[in-house]
């Protein structure tokens, strides 16, 4: 699409703010107590935030991104936190081979841009960058090791694209908006098979470019919270496990799973970055 | 004549296809136009009027319009992308022509196409309440001279497919007006992502194609999004839709 148009139609703020029926209807919901993305918090997500910062509630970008302007701090969160991994990645001398290096400038250059393009569109509610700790206070030798970097790596573009998806309702009420997250969600999906293919080449895992249920893999048990709940076989419904091939070779239940990816809510999200948040 | 598939009876004249296509091209272009000087106040989106559902008009099936006219536009393009990975698996010389990890990546491609167009089969026959005349038929295609035993030929085709699946979702999200649907989307067009990321790395190992500088504008780090029309006009002119169909109601 226009660029300038797009551009354009971040910066009107009163668009940005604007409170429709949908937030309307989603505080009502909140009165009654049933709000499901607080209530339910999968036990892994308690888990995952229980180490040295379990306060996550503390950190300051929205929370549970109900406007489109909370999705988009909750996005711009999540692009500072990929932007820094990256160049401070690629900066280190013996980190990334050379064979690879081509994979992650431009995995890089894309973060960065997606950084840039955010902090143009939320102007006046722009967040600055929180201050990150790759490492969680030693637990990872993050940019010393690359199995590291890839293990997190990996993590953090699938949880970009859970993230994404899980935004995209609150975008809802503004087309151009939610056509810029959607374009950017597919590229970290782009991104995350690619890494994923990479740690399975390089023996550091056996996966495919896709999630196969809630596996996790090799990586660390603090980053199951990722994978959790993309194992979902329903879809409106339907029970994806039980297709059957019509004329071909036979369709094993796990692809009903791995054919469609699962979103992350915005407390999911924020749990996720925040264990790579400095408080 | 908006957003048509004009297709034909299956001839064996290839350049006859061709020429017919050509100009049904042309006029997909012209539509293209006009819609893209139209203000974006303008977005077709919400449930259908009654008069805008799928089904056939002046004998020929039309998608329709609103949340069941896109769901019935990703129907078709499941479909297709189901029919292709299906020969590709059934080819007598599928096991020799690609390589271990080819093959496996291929056959979840053809497990995850016909997952997909087996959910919208029975999504939009949900939506529809039984009334079976509006879901849009079991389409036909033909590939003409394809060679499913040729690796790069079924490799290319396949990213073209992958790519395009991607840019037709991510460009069909803002038409979607019913929060689930627009999930629903979100959740396939990442796999459909995954999978042009895959394919890209096989024809171009270790490279920036995974998301490459064609699909994912450098500046701002956007994939690819096209309207309804125009991803009908380039799977049109791909001369492999048999079915004819029209989209009289789609952006």
């Amino acid at each position: 699409m226009n660029i300038l148009k797009f551009i354009e139609s971040f910066t009107d703020e009163k668009l940005l703010n604007s409170k429709g029926s949908r937030r309307e209807s989603f505080n009502q919901f909140k009165a009654l107590g049933t709000n499901g993305a607080m209530s339910a918090l999968p036990l892994g997500l308690l888990t995952f935030a229980s180490g040295q910062k379990a306060n996550a509630a503390t950190t300051a970008f929205a929370a549970t991104a109900e406007t489109p302007t909370q999705a988009l701090q909750l996005a711009l969160t999540l692009e500072y936190l990929e932007d820094d991994f990256y160049e401070m990645a690629l900066a280190m001398n013996n980190l990334i081979p050379a064979a690879d290096r081509a994979v992650f400038e431009q995995i890089a250059l894309h973060e960065n841009a997606h950084v840039q393009l955010l902090r143009s569109a939320l102007g006046a509610n722009v967040i600055e960058k929180p201050e990150f700790d790759f490492t969680v206070n030693g637990a990872f030798d993050t940019f010393t090791n690359y199995q590291t970097f890839l293990a997190l790596a990996q993590a953090f573009e699938d949880t970009g694209v859970r993230a994404y998806k899980g935004q995209a309702g609150n975008l809802i009420t503004q087309p151009a908006l939610l056509e810029a997250a959607l374009q950017i969600h597919s590229v970290e999906a782009r991104h995350a098979t690619q890494v994923r293919r990479l740690r399975d080449r390089l023996g550091l895992d056996n996966i495919k470019g896709w999630v196969t249920g809630d596996s996790r893999g090799t990586l660390p048990s603090q980053t199951q919270a990722v994978y959790n709940g993309e194992g979902n076989t329903n879809q409106a419904g339907f029970n994806t496990a039980s297709v059957t091939a019509t004329n071909g070779p036979a369709i094993p239940s796990a692809a009903g799973a791995e054919s469609f990816d699962e979103p992350l809510s915005g407390t999911e999200a924020t749990t996720i970055a925040s264990l790579f948040i400095v408080p | 004549m908006k957003n048509r598939v004009n297709v034909k009876e299956v001839k064996s004249g290839l350049q006859d296809r061709r020429s017919f296509l050509k100009i049904s091209g042309l006029a997909l272009a012209g539509t293209g136009l006009l819609l893209a000087g139209c203000s974006d106040d303008d977005d077709a989106g919400g449930m259908a009027a009654d008069n805008q559902l799928p089904g056939v008009r002046n004998g020929v099936f039309d998608l329709g319009g609103g949340d069941l006219g896109i769901l019935t536009y990703a129907y078709a393009l499941e479909q297709l992308e189901a029919d292709f990975y299906t020969r590709v698996v059934n080819n007598n010389n599928f096991t020799s022509v690609f390589s271990a990890e080819e093959q496996e990546i291929l056959v979840d491609l053809y497990n995850h196409e016909v997952v997909h167009r087996e959910f919208f089969r029975a999504a939009i026959s949900g939506a529809l309440n039984g009334d079976t005349a509006r879901l849009l038929p079991n389409l036909e295609f033909d590939y003409g001279s394809l060679n499913f035993g040729n690796r790069l030929t079924v490799l290319q085709t396949a990213k073209t497919l992958e790519d395009t699946g991607v840019a037709a979702y991510n460009g069909a999200g803002r038409y979607i007006s019913d929060v689930n649907y627009l999930l629903i989307a979100g959740k396939i067009v990442s796999v459909e992502a995954r999978h042009a990321s895959a394919i890209r790395d096989l024809l171009n190992p270790g490279s920036a194609d995974f998301a490459g500088n064609d699909v994912v504008t450098t500046d701002t780090g956007l994939d690819v999004a096209r309207r309804p029309s125009q991803i009908i006009s380039e799977v049109a002119a791909l001369d492999v839709v048999q079915t004819q169909f029209t989209a009289q109601f789609l952006p």
